[in-house]
């Protein structure tokens, strides 16, 4: 009857308690003194001692002992290989978290100010209700769709509070499981690598739809637009509203417009992923132009935002869940069945990183410098993109045409460099990187930019 | 190809609003949380002097949320630095380190040896819900089994991960306290190796906890039938005041040899109800298993919502491991605990010296945040309409909710609402009608909860 408890164990109880016998053997004795030890202090345990030490000793095996490591997570795996690397030339361009010129991590201005109001104002740490803080969720709402927008003024929008954009897509995603029980999410080929674990765990299928072209680096267009009409009607496709990750290729606007084509001719639902708005071209407003044209156009969308790398709150996880609907209603509706997944998950948000926030853009001054601070960030990396994509020019002989550098835009770019390229890259010049060919321009220093082009002209031309 | 693209677009947006099809036609308004039904009714109304004894949060003696000191000396001492990522991780794992630490003892061997792994989580509710799906993962046919009655949400957490539940006999209805013989033959009953949820100390709903000779005996039956025990620790310190005391169920637990699982939740006992921080551990056999425990964790927590929210997490780690900040939460914690089991014993007086002739012991006899009262939901709603004091469906009285001022007039309250059916319940106080609680008494297995308090079906 014990043996049943186990079955998942790789181990029968007896061999594992011979192997514990033999590492610890004093395991056993331990535990039977701790038997004896109680016998003393409790009257009710004298009649069933007997049988109590028997069973210690055959349910000390923990029950989840067959239980593998779990695999590593590939970016963070760069950062400690990375760490691990004593050369002084090494570089690490892994992990997309924004660096300044001198390769330090980045806490703005205005959130070290937001951060000390908070201080100083003291507020509560009471519960915020499920859906999170109403300050946070009305200016995330704002600031995606445009304030005056007629679906925020309708009342169209269910905005839920999540924990940054990882939680605000899984929050979807169970709302998709829920009321969509067949319904599939097409994703991009390539995406960021969580998303396919989001759908995964949320149990919500899905598939594929060309993206990247490797053979121009930029974007598979007509492969894109192929596999969006291939799918059945009423799929959700999952779109990158700007600097996609890992690629940095965005369509061009007429692309999105031919894009929005083929969603509502397919009643397809657009669910876009919006982690970079401010970032892309420096300017909120215009970063947020896909999500503005969809809704525009009178469809009903999903959108998921994050201030983990437009505010650098990270470790805040501050995000939101937009879903815009045809009614009022509807949009009420929605909104408390996603306060529903979200109860047994966390019961409500966090309140720290949604004050900051909310405090940062309902404050017209505040709000300013962030724009600011926005724009130095997303300058920074336009200016690495410019000379980077200079050095390799100037560099590379061959006539190859690396004007994607340019082209590309938010933290990444996808290099077109293959896997054995990427190990070059790492073992003969430190330039730590993920194996899909990504490598994050946050991370890079416009001194460093000479060194990085030579690494990739030596990777691309001289290793297949 | 342009043509038609503006006659789509045309077409699109040409139908108003609310005649619109929508994709979510078929989505209906979800069932409100009950406890937050409450928070909402009592917002709502507009009585000067109403009353909420619904959410477990804790209020001081004026009726106002408390911000602990410890929470401001150690936000004082932290700074823009946790907004960096490469610190994240070294002040999760001293979080987890010291949790750890405060739950199963600085000395205890599993610490010592590392025997635990562990991950920051979201609050109690978080904890749970990890280690739900962990338990579904590894454990994909199994069941958890509920003190009846639990927490509300807890049947939601384990049902969103798909782990089916049952019921364990809990509270008895008559005596307001634990129903010990119910409880032995109900654990002896299930299948072996099942998963329990326990709670140490500070039961919610009722406030019944069993004695360190019960703890002792269920340990020791665990034992017998190899359970897992998985305990909820949502109020270390609230019960007793002292936190190393109300942590002897895991203690005994621990003694015993078993490899527990365990949610502490810092929402109560440091005040951080907002900032959602809290613990998840899991016992192991050793350092190697730990790891490997750590990384399914992790994995489980980074598709649900990625790390975890760094600032209610360097305010515990610091208040933990700063030995003279954590003296003064240690102090914080039994004031808190005090005042409410000051308040218990007063509205107890109340309710006697009003003369109320049922019997009251169980406010005082219960401990923590909460009081079952056997009040039914006539009376609870009663109380909402004509007192404007609000409280769950169930009975459940936050105590945390009573003040001086206000504890005379919650008595009163309770005392005319309960009046009014008095010689019906002094008969069943004298044991009368023993009979309805037996024919509604459950067998193993079923989800019913039965009627409890003085709610009789004549």
């Amino acid at each position: 009857m014990a043996s049943s408890v186990f079955s998942l164990a790789s181990a029968t109880p007896s061999a594992s308690l011979s192997s514990h016998d033999i590492e610890k053997g004093k395991l056993n004795l331990r535990n039977t003194s701790l038997c004896f030890k109680k016998e003393k202090n409790n009257p009710f345990m004298k009649t069933k001692s007997f049988g109590r030490i028997s069973m210690v000793v055959a349910s000390n095996v923990s029950r989840f002992e067959g239980i593998t490591m779990a695999p590593p997570d590939p970016i963070l795996g760069v950062s400690e290989a990375f760490k691990a690397d004593n050369h002084e030339l090494k570089l690490n361009l892994g992990v997309g978290a924004y660096r300044t010129e001198e390769l330090q991590p980045y806490v703005l201005d205005v959130v070290k100010k937001a951060d000390k109001l908070l201080l100083e104002k003291g507020e509560n740490r009471e519960y915020l209700p499920i859906e999170g803080l109403a300050a946070f969720n009305k200016v995330t709402a704002d600031l995606l769709f445009g304030a005056d927008n007629p679906v925020i003024k309708q009342q169209r929008v269910a905005t839920v509070q999540g924990l940054s954009g990882t939680g605000s897509l899984r929050l979807a995603a169970a709302l998709i499981e829920r009321y969509f029980p067949r319904g599939e999410v097409l994703i991009s080929s390539p995406t960021w690598g969580n998303h396919k674990n989001i759908f995964n765990d949320a149990k919500v299928p899905w598939s594929e739809y060309r993206y990247y072209d490797p053979k121009t680096v930029g974007l598979d267009f007509e492969g894109m637009i192929a596999d969006i009409k291939a799918a059945p009607e009423g799929s959700f496709i999952l779109l990158h509203g700007c600097a996609h990750n890992p690629t940095g290729i965005d369509p061009t606007p007429e692309q999105w417009e031919i894009i929005a084509d083929v969603i509502q001719e397919k009643n397809h639902i657009p669910f876009f992923d919006i982690a970079y708005q401010g970032f892309a071209s420096g300017s909120l407003d215009a970063d947020a132009a896909s999500v503005r044209m969809f809704v525009a156009r009178g469809m009903e969308v999903i959108a998921a935002q994050s201030y983990s790398k437009n505010l650098g709150l990270y470790a805040e996880r501050i995000g939101a869940i937009n879903v815009v609907c045809s009614s009022p209603d509807a949009a009420a509706r929605v909104k408390s069945q996603l306060k529903r997944i979200a109860r047994p998950m966390y019961s409500n948000p966090p309140v720290h990183g949604a004050r900051i926030v909310a405090n940062i853009v309902g404050d017209a001054a505040l709000f300013k410098e962030w724009n600011a601070e926005m724009e130095m960030m997303a300058g920074r990396i336009k200016n690495v993109r410019h000379k980077l994509f200079d050095s390799l020019s100037s560099k590379d002989k061959s006539g190859k045409d690396w004007s994607f550098v340019l082209k590309q835009i938010g933290m990444f770019s996808f290099t077109g460099l293959n896997k054995a390229q990427c190990d070059n890259m790492t073992n003969k010049w430190h330039v730590y990187m993920t194996k899909d060919g990504r490598i994050s321009l946050a991370g890079l220093s416009l001194a460093k930019c000479e060194y990085l082009a030579g690494a990739i002209i030596d990777s691309y031309h001289n290793v297949s | 190809m342009i043509i038609s693209r503006f006659l789509r677009r045309g077409i699109s947006t040409s139908t108003s609003p609310t005649r619109r099809r929508s994709w979510w036609d078929h989505v209906t308004p979800a069932l409100k949380d009950p406890i937050n039904a409450v928070t909402d009714a009592f917002l709502a109304d507009p009585c000067p002097y109403k009353i909420n004894l619904g959410v477990g949060a804790y209020r001081d003696d004026e009726g106002k949320p408390v911000v602990l000191q410890c929470v401001r000396e150690a936000e004082g001492k932290t700074g823009a630095t946790n907004f960096l990522e490469s610190t994240s991780t070294a002040i999760s794992s001293k979080l987890v380190e010291e949790s750890a630490k405060l739950i199963y003892g600085e000395d205890s061997d599993v610490i010592k040896e590392r025997r635990f792994a562990g991950i920051p989580a979201l609050s109690g509710t978080g904890a749970c819900r990890i280690f739900a799906e962990f338990q579904k993962q590894f454990y994909p046919g199994s069941t958890i089994y509920f003190p009846d009655p639990t927490w509300s949400n807890h049947r939601n957490i384990w049902g969103d991960a798909h782990v089916p539940d049952r019921t364990f006999h809990y509270y008895h209805p008559d005596s307001k306290g634990l129903n010990f013989v119910a409880l032995m033959d109900d654990v002896k009953n299930a299948p072996d190796g099942s998963f329990f949820l326990l709670q140490p100390c500070a039961h919610n709903p009722t406030g019944v906890d069993p004695t360190d000779e019960q703890w002792l005996e269920i340990s020791s039956l665990f034992k017998v039938k190899n359970h897992f025990p998985f305990f909820d620790v949502a109020y270390q310190g609230f019960a007793s005041g002292d936190v190393e005391r109300d942590a002897q169920a895991i203690r005994i637990f621990l003694e015993d040899g078993h490899s527990i699982g365990c949610a502490q939740s810092f929402a109560k006992n440091m005040g951080l109800y907002g900032h959602r921080v809290g613990c998840l551990s899991i016992l192991c056999n050793d350092k190697i298993q730990a790891v490997a425990i750590k990384s399914q964790l992790k994995q489980i927590s980074n598709t649900m919502y990625g790390s975890p929210p760094i600032h209610g997490i360097s305010l515990v780690s610091k208040i933990l491991s700063n030995p003279d900040i954590k003296a003064l939460w240690l102090k914080e914690v039994k004031v808190m605990a005090t005042r409410i089991q000051r308040m218990r014993a007063t509205l107890r007086e109340a309710l006697e010296r009003l003369g109320s002739p049922l019997n009251w012991q169980h406010i005082t006899n219960q401990v923590g945040m909460f009081c079952f009262s056997g009040l039914t939901r006539a009376e609870v709603d009663q109380l909402a309409k004509e007192f404007h004091i609000y409280m769950t469906h169930d009975g459940r009285i936050s105590m945390a909710g009573v003040t001086t001022k206000n504890v005379d007039y919650v008595a009163r309250a309770i005392h005319e609402v309960t009046a009014s059916d008095r010689d019906i319940k002094i008969l069943h106080n004298i044991g009368a009608y023993k009979v309805n609680t037996d024919i509604c008494s459950t067998s193993l297995g079923t989800k019913k909860t039965r009627a409890r308090g003085m709610n009789l079906a004549l």
